[in-house]
């Protein structure tokens, strides 16, 4: 392999890049949108859900019921309506969120004593606000039901432990304190904007050859093959790096997302994870001499299970065991658990041995896959 | 006119049957992604790997604990001897909860005294977090109710029955058994027809020009608009047909339900493809090489995709994000196509989501067929 014709095809590589400046935009704009977008837009937390109540009893003691729920970071108690098909038709126009029916005999038969239902319709079309809405829903009611209990166990002169026993849930949230969407989707996002690029610019380099038939000049040349492959990724390698800088610092400065490790670790995972990336670009790019299906294919194959299985936003303990075991293929999801680690809980190179040595092997196996892969031939 | 349309869809769809990588476009990556978003992307809460650490050792700390087991929501991996075990189990990730209880929970309860328990959660995924520390409480609640319900029975038994409580009995609408498959699968019609007819569009214009055919079609007699309608076309009838597969596999292999009426979803899907189709032609008014317009239809699908409301909820988004929302034709169809599919209702609850997509869809056609005269001649 000469280091001289290796640089002179990066630097031609590079020619191509700047005279492309479009290109190089989206390159370096490219994670910064992605940064803006997931930062502010993927959150799942739910907080001012709209409420709809129909109380049909309209007593003291359902307006204070009532109230709990305006009080309620949670909730807003948007409006009181007059009937019940006012209360599921707002629910089915997505107006409503939680429906909330109080019987008319509420009051009257918690002042006789025993249980009492409220009933609460809840739109269920996106089940985890639905879940998280049950969730908090029920904390309000029960919170409600032990003020109630407590003061009825005063009037009957009975001790105020006979109700049920105050229990404090001591919580410590670790690793993500004020359990911040934005901590948990920020560092994948420097994941799924490396695999976005790299599959986008490497894709297309082999390809762009064919199709400009400017591929029978380069095989004519003494190059080999393996100086071209390593001369046309070098620059996308560097850009790799920027891009990844980028998020980096954008997500930390601007965001404010925590930053425990180190950053040789980062470094070393995001090297390994280039490698990976490109290489599969490459490949991509060498078995599909056609720009548009070069560039749809490497898309297909890196940033979907980037961003479906590699626990970017999909926890993995919670696919199907066959979902699980596919997993275990994609390079990403190894590179997402160092980012989060390194990021949030502040591992070191210790402790991710593991996912590190995945990702060397992978970095192993995908650069002797595309230099076997590329063959200077026509045919 | 239409003896000029014709032959040009015709054309189009011949090339598209040529290219040997269209069938992996429009249907392999639509059925990976349906597979995708059917069997791996869940926000579900379940079997939450879960440590815990009793230091009381009575028959209440046992009984507490025990409640974490067999709900399905949490699985007891492991039982730490001290602290320090407790917090590497959290550390390695080998568990997401750990509970801890101190000495002395029986004899607070007892005395009626708070009684605390710990609940250390890895919150790195902030939204498995919440909603495990959702249940978390659940179960502290109940076991408190259950306590003091028990506690009555012995001392005060005539008056137990008589004890005010507020219950909660909420019924989960549309989606009784919270299926976060229910959520996406419907959704995934939107997210393709948005990206496949975008792309569709603006290459089919963009190859022309790059190979150099457009300046052969443009000496022909054939009008701009006719030019365009034989264009678009065929994207408008891929476009159908995406909705058709997904539909057809959502509702028979993924058995979400389809409760509404078929008729309005495929007028939503019109006036939506109208809004897409337009966005694809404005692409290949600015684009010269196909190269660019793949790169400029992510710029414009990105964002479209993020802010949509597919998998974040809009009304959690900052104010600003969710004014640019309204511009996004997805937005509107992924609330027809959950609705449609869900909640089954009809254009008498869709209407403005309906109007909206006309709108947006007759000004984005209108803008991009005036750009892309004056980008012919």
């Amino acid at each position: 392999m000469s280091w001289r014709r290796t640089v002179a095809i990066a630097r031609k590589e590079l020619i191509h890049v700047r005279r492309d400046p479009r290109s190089l935009l989206i390159a370096l704009l490219l994670p910064i949108m992605q940064m803006i977008l997931l930062g502010y837009g993927a959150t799942l937390d739910a907080k001012h859900l709209a409420v709809y109540a129909f109380d049909r009893d309209g007593s003291q003691t359902s307006q204070a019921l009532l109230k709990r729920f305006q009080a309620s970071p949670y909730f807003d108690l948007v409006r009181t309506v007059e009937g019940y098909a006012d209360l599921t038709a707002a629910v089915d126009a997505g107006r409503a969120k939680l429906g909330l029916v109080v019987s008319p005999d509420f009051s009257r038969r918690l002042a006789e004593g025993g249980t009492v239902t409220v009933q609460a319709i809840v739109d269920a079309t996106d089940d985890n606000t639905a879940n998280l809405a049950m969730g908090y829903a029920e904390a309000v009611i029960g919170g409600f039901s032990q003020d109630v209990q407590l003061a009825w166990l005063r009037r009957q002169g009975l001790p105020d432990r006979a109700a049920a026993p105050p229990i404090s849930v001591e919580t410590r949230t670790w690793y993500n304190e004020d359990l911040e969407s934005r901590n948990f989707i920020v560092p994948g996002v420097v994941a799924l904007v490396m695999a976005l690029v790299g599959a986008l610019l490497s894709s297309l380099t082999i390809a762009r050859e064919w199709e400009r038939g400017t591929m029978e000049q380069l095989v004519s040349t003494p190059v080999t093959a393996r100086e071209i492959m390593i001369g046309k990724l070098v620059p996308y390698f560097v850009i790799g790096l920027v891009d990844a800088a980028l998020c980096v610092g954008f997500g930390i400065g601007w965001f404010g997302v925590p930053f425990r490790g180190t950053v040789g670790t980062l470094l070393v995972a995001t090297a390994l994870y280039l490698v990976v990336v490109l290489g599969i670009g490459f490949v991509i790019s060498v078995a599909i001499p056609n720009q548009l299906g070069a560039s749809s294919i490497a898309i297909l194959v890196t940033l979907l299970p980037t961003n479906m299985l590699s626990g970017f936003a999909f926890p993995i303990d919670q696919m199907p065991a066959p979902i699980r075991a596919v997993s275990y293929v994609v390079w990403a999801r190894y590179y997402l658990t160092i980012l989060k680690a390194v990021f949030l809980k502040g591992s070191g190179l210790a402790a991710l041995g593991g996912p590190l040595l995945a990702m060397v092997a992978y970095a192993a196996v995908v650069g002797t896959v595309a230099t076997r892969a590329f063959r200077k031939t026509l045919d | 006119m239409l003896g000029r349309i014709v032959p040009l869809v015709v054309k189009e769809l011949l090339q598209l049957r040529r290219d040997r990588y269209a069938i992996v476009r429009l249907v392999v990556l639509a059925l990976v992604q349906l597979l995708m978003f059917g069997y791996a992307a869940t926000f579900e809460v379940h079997r939450v790997s879960t440590a815990v650490l009793d230091r009381d050792r009575s028959q209440e700390s046992r009984e507490l604990l025990s409640r974490f087991t067999g709900n399905g929501r949490f699985e007891v991996t492991a039982v730490a001897r001290d602290g320090a075990e407790l917090a590497d189990l959290v550390e390695s990730g080998r568990a997401t909860v750990a509970v801890q209880i101190h000495p002395g929970f029986a004899e607070r309860l007892r005395k009626g005294d708070t009684a605390p328990v710990q609940v250390i959660v890895d919150s790195t995924n902030s939204n498995t977090a919440l909603v495990a520390l959702g249940y978390v409480n659940r179960i502290v609640n109940a076991f408190a109710e259950d306590y003091g319900t028990d506690r009555l029975a012995r001392t005060a038994p005539a008056r137990l029955r008589l004890v005010p409580r507020v219950e909660l009995a909420a019924r989960p609408w549309y989606n009784p058994s919270l299926e976060s498959r229910w959520f996406f699968v419907p959704g995934v019609i939107g997210s393709l027809m948005l990206v496949i007819t975008v792309n569709l569009t603006s290459f089919a214009v963009v190859r022309e020009r790059e190979i150099g055919t457009l300046e052969q079609i443009m000496v022909t007699p054939i009008r701009p608009v006719e030019f365009i309608l034989g264009k678009t076309l065929p994207s408008f009838l891929v476009g159908l047909g995406e909705m058709a597969l997904i539909t057809l596999v959502g509702t028979l292999w993924f058995r979400v339900p389809f409760r509404g009426d078929p008729l309005v979803l495929l007028l939503a899907s019109a006036l939506f493809l109208t809004s897409t189709l337009g966005m694809g032609l404005l692409i290949s008014t600015v684009c010269k090489t196909q190269q660019q317009a793949f790169a400029s239809s992510f710029f414009v699908l990105m964002p479209a995709f993020v802010l949509s409301g597919f998998s974040f909820p809009i009304a959690s988004m900052p104010p600003v994000l969710q004014w640019i929302t309204y511009a996004i034709p997805l937005r509107y169809f992924l609330v027809v196509l959950r609705s449609t599919f869900l909640k089954g209702v009809g254009l008498g609850v869709l209407w403005p989501q309906m109007l909206a997509m006309a709108a947006i869809g007759a000004t984005m056609v209108t803008v991009s067929v005036l750009r892309f005269r004056k980008a012919l001649d």
